[in-house]
C-alpha cells in the first residue's frame, strides 16, 4: 500500500475547469473520502490518480515518486466503478481473474484460482462464480466489482460511488463490509461519494470538494463540528443545519426576523452582520426554554423526530430523540446549545476564534 | 372477504382480452398476414423463377407457355463450368457419343451435339470475386473498427470535420467518377489488378463501415476498457479483450453489408477488369452460349453467385437482427 500526494493539480475539459489547483495527501492505509455534489471534481480527481485522465498541470506522487506519465497499468491501482464495470461477456470467475491474467503479472493458474476463491469467500459470492455477469443483481454485481479490486494487492483502491446505484439496505450492508475489508487489509482507499452519511460513517478523513476546489479536509468529526464554510455545513448533516442571518448589536446577537437573542461568544471577533449556524440537534425544545415558537411541522422518523419550529420569520429545525408528543400548531419553548454555535461571514467562510 | 368465496366457477379457458376478440383485431390480423404473404411472394418470385430456370433443360427454358412442371436437369451447371464447341455435323456428334470412355458430364453435353473443350471461365471469375470481395471486406471492417474506435474514444482535433469528410465520399454516386478513376488507374497501372479493385471497394466501404461501427462502439460504455486499463492491460489489449467481444454484433452487420456491396459491384468491375481479374457480376450477363443464348446457364450462374451472400447472411443472422435494430434497444 502507498501514500498518495496530489500537488497543485489542475484539469480542464475545454472551457470548464474540473480541478483547480488541487493539493492533498492521503496517508498510507487511510480510508479517505472525497465528498461533494455532482460536478465537484471528485471523479476527475480519482481518474487523475488512476491515470485515466491526464492532469494539465501539477503532479501525482505515489510514495513520493512522480506518477506523471505512467499509464494506468503501471500505477497498480484498483478501480471500482459506479456501474458498467463488469465485463459482460465473461463469467464472474473470469471477471475476478481478469486482473490476475494481465500480461503484467503472469501468475500461475493455481495462484489465480486460489486468490479468486479467497476474494469470493471474503465477499460471499462463491456461489456466483460460474454465473454470467448479466444474470447478477445490482448488489451482486457491485460485490464482484469490489472482488475484482481485492484479488490483487494494489497500491491503492479507488472507489467511485460504488454504492450509489444500490438500494438503501444493501448500501448499508456493503458500507460496513467495505470498512471491515479496509481495516483488515490495511489498504489505502480513496472513496468518492456525494452521500454525506457514507462519508461520515466510513472515512478516516474527508475532503469536501466543490467546483474543483477543496473546501476542507478533516476527520468526520472536524467536518461536522467545525465546517469551514456554509457550503460544508449544509452538505454534511441531516436534517440540514439552521443558517440564519444575524447581527451584533449592543453586545448581543440578534437573529434577524426572530425573537432569538444570544450573548456573544467569547474569544471570537464577530462582524456586524454574519450568518449563524445551529445544528438541529442543538435546538432543544424544553418547557423551561428561553425562546418560544410555534410548531409548523413534525416528521417522526422513529428513532428521532424532526420538529420545525417557526420563530418570527425563521423556521428552525430541531431534532429530538424518539417520538415526541409535540404536535403541529403547538406553542413550544426551546433552548439553543450555546457552545455549539457556528459563525460564518456573509461570504460563507467560517469565523474562527482569534488565536491569542 | 367471506363474500368473495361464492360458488366455484369454471376457470376461464378463453381469453377475454379485448385486443384478441371482436371483429376489428381479427380483420387487422388477417390483412396483416395477407400483406406479408403478398410481399413474400413478390420478393421470392424472381428467385424461384431463377432456380426453376437453372434446373430446366434448354428446350423447357424457352417453352411457351412457361412450364411450371418439368423434368429437372443439371445440364445448366455443366454448361456453366465448361467451354464447349458444337460438332459441325450430326454424324460427328453421333460418333463422339458412341465412344465409351466418356465421363457422365461429357455424355450429357454430347447429347446436345457438343464437346467440352476446357474448363469454363466462370469458376475463375467466381474465385476472383471471392478474392476481391473477401479481401476488401476484411480491410474495410478492420480499418473501420480501428478508426471507429479512435473516433469514439479519443479526442481528435477536427473530429466532426473528419467524420463528415469520410462520409462525403458517399455523397456522389460512385459511377459518376468511373471515368476519372479509370484514367487514374490506367496511369498508375492499377487497372486489371486485384489490388486495384480491393483498394477501390475498401475505399467505398470504409466510410460506411466507420460510421456504422462508430455507432456500435459508442454504445459500449468506456468504463469497461478503463477497468481493463487499471487491471493491468494496455490500450490495445483492452481493445482486443473487452471491446471487440462486445462489438461482435456491429462487426457482423458491417461485414455483411460490406461484403454484399463488394460482391455485387458491377460498374467498376466491368470497366477495370478483363480476363485475368474479371469478377462474376460483369461476366454473368455476357455468358456466351453455344449457338444460342443459354438462359439456363445464366440462371445457374446467378444462382451460384447468390449463394455466398446467402451463406454469409445466414451465418451471421443472429447478430444481424440486433445489428439492424441497434440503438433501439437500451442496454441494461
Amino acid at each position: 500500500m502507498s501514500s498518495i500526494t496530489l500537488q497543485n493539480i489542475t484539469k480542464r475539459f475545454g472551457e470548464k475547469t474540473a480541478l483547480n489547483d488541487l493539493s492533498l495527501t492521503i496517508q498510507d492505509q487511510e480510508f479517505f473520502v472525497l465528498l461533494g455534489p455532482t460536478g465537484a471534481g471528485k471523479t476527475t480527481t480519482l481518474r487523475v490518480i488512476a491515470g485515466l485522465e491526464k492532469q494539465d498541470t501539477g503532479d501525482v506522487l505515489f510514495d513520493g515518486t512522480s506518477m506523471t506519465g505512467a499509464v494506468p497499468a503501471e500505477r497498480d491501482v484498483a478501480f471500482v466503478f459506479q456501474q458498467y464495470s463488469l465485463y459482460p461477456n465473461m463469467s464472474v470467475f473470469d471477471n475476478l481473474a481478469f486482473p490476475l491474467r494481465s500480461p503484467l503479472r503472469k501468475l500461475p493458474k493455481g495462484e489465480i484460482e486460489r486468490r479468486v476463491k479467497t476474494a469470493a469467500e471474503t465477499l460471499r459470492i462463491t456461489h456466483l462464480l460460474a454465473r454470467k455477469t448479466a444474470k447478477l443483481s445490482g448488489g451482486e454485481m457491485q460485490r464482484v466489482s469490489i472482488g475484482r479490486a481485492i484479488v490483487r494487492e494494489p497500491r491503492v483502491y479507488l472507489m467511485d460511488e460504488p454504492l450509489s446505484n444500490l438500494d438503501a439496505k444493501l448500501r448499508e450492508a456493503l458500507r460496513i463490509e467495505l470498512v471491515h475489508l479496509q481495516k483488515t487489509q490495511g489498504s489505502t482507499t480513496v472513496f468518492v461519494t456525494h452521500d454525506q452519511i457514507e462519508a461520515l460513517t466510513m472515512a478516516q478523513r474527508i475532503a469536501v470538494l466543490d467546483e474543483g476546489h477543496i473546501l476542507q479536509i478533516g476527520t468526520p468529526h472536524e467536518i461536522y463540528d467545525a465546517p469551514a464554510t456554509t457550503f460544508v455545513a449544509t452538505l454534511v448533516g441531516t436534517p440540514r443545519i439552521n443558517l440564519m442571518q444575524a447581527s451584533r448589536q449592543d453586545g448581543r446577537i440578534f437573529v434577524k426576523d426572530s425573537s432569538v437573542r444570544l450573548p456573544p461568544p467569547t474569544g471570537i471577533d464577530l462582524p456586524a452582520d454574519f450568518l449563524l449556524g445551529v445544528r438541529p440537534e442543538d435546538v432543544r425544545p424544553t418547557n423551561s426554554g428561553e425562546f418560544s415558537g410555534k410548531v409548523a411541522l413534525t416528521e417522526p422518523l422513529g428513532v428521532e423526530t424532526i420538529v420545525h419550529i417557526r420563530s418570527g420569520e425563521n423556521i428552525l429545525t430541531s431534532l429530538v430523540p424518539g417520538i415526541t408528543p409535540i404536535s403541529v400548531g403547538e406553542e413550544v419553548r426551546f433552548d439553543i446549545v450555546r457552545e455549539r454555535l457556528h459563525y460564518f461571514h456573509p461570504t460563507g467562510k467560517r469565523i474562527v476564534a482569534a488565536s491569542v | 372477504m367471506g363474500t368473495r368465496a361464492s360458488a366455484p366457477r369454471a376457470p376461464a379457458t378463453i381469453s377475454t382480452r379485448v385486443d384478441k376478440v371482436g371483429l376489428r383485431p381479427k380483420v387487422t390480423r388477417a390483412i396483416r398476414a395477407f400483406v406479408v404473404v403478398i410481399l413474400t411472394v413478390l420478393i421470392l418470385l424472381p428467385v424461384v423463377w431463377m432456380v426453376m430456370t437453372s434446373l430446366k433443360s434448354p428446350s423447357d427454358v424457352v417453352a411457351v407457355p412457361p412450364k411450371i412442371i418439368f423434368e429437372p436437369s443439371i445440364e445448366s451447371f455443366i454448361f456453366l463450368v465448361t467451354e464447349r464447341v458444337q460438332f459441325p455435323t450430326r454424324q460427328e456428334a453421333d460418333e463422339f457419343r458412341a465412344r465409351d470412355d466418356l465421363k457422365w458430364y461429357e455424355e450429357k453435353v454430347a447429347e446436345r451435339g457438343q464437346k467440352i473443350t476446357r474448363v469454363g471461365d466462370f469458376p475463375k471469375q467466381l474465385r476472383n470475386s471471392f478474392i476481391i470481395a473477401g479481401t476488401s471486406t476484411i480491410f474495410s471492417v478492420l480499418f473501420g473498427v480501428l478508426s471507429a474506435y479512435a473516433f469514439s474514444r479519443f479526442r481528435i482535433p477536427g473530429e466532426g470535420d473528419l467524420l463528415f469528410f469520410i462520409l462525403s465520399t458517399r455523397m456522389l454516386p460512385p459511377v459518376a467518377v468511373t471515368i476519372p478513376i479509370f484514367l487514374m488507374y490506367r496511369e498508375l497501372g492499377l487497372d486489371n489488378t486485384y489490388f486495384g479493385l480491393i483498394l477501390l471497394y475498401t475505399t467505398f466501404n470504409l466510410s460506411f463501415s466507420v460510421w456504422l461501427l462508430k455507432g456500435f462502439i459508442d454504445e459500449i460504455p468506456k468504463e469497461y476498457e478503463e477497468a481493463a486499463l487499471v487491471d493491468g492491460y494496455t490500450r490495445l489489449q483492452a481493445f482486443r479483450k473487452v471491446v471487440l467481444p462486445q462489438a461482435v454484433t456491429g462487426i457482423a452487420a458491417t461485414t455483411v453489408f460490406c461484403f454484399i456491396f463488394a460482391w455485387n459491384e458491377y460498374a467498376f468491375a466491368a470497366m477495370l477488369t478483363s480476363d485475368a481479374t474479371r469478377t462474376a457480376p460483369p461476366s454473368i450477363p455476357s455468358i456466351q452460349g453455344v449457338g444460342r443464348i443459354e438462359w439456363e446457364t445464366i440462371a445457374a450462374a446467378s444462382l451460384v453467385f447468390l449463394m455466398p451472400v446467402v451463406i454469409v447472411t445466414f451465418a451471421l443472422r443472429k447478430h444481424l437482427l440486433r445489428g439492424v435494430t441497434f440503438g433501439a434497444i437500451r442496454k441494461g
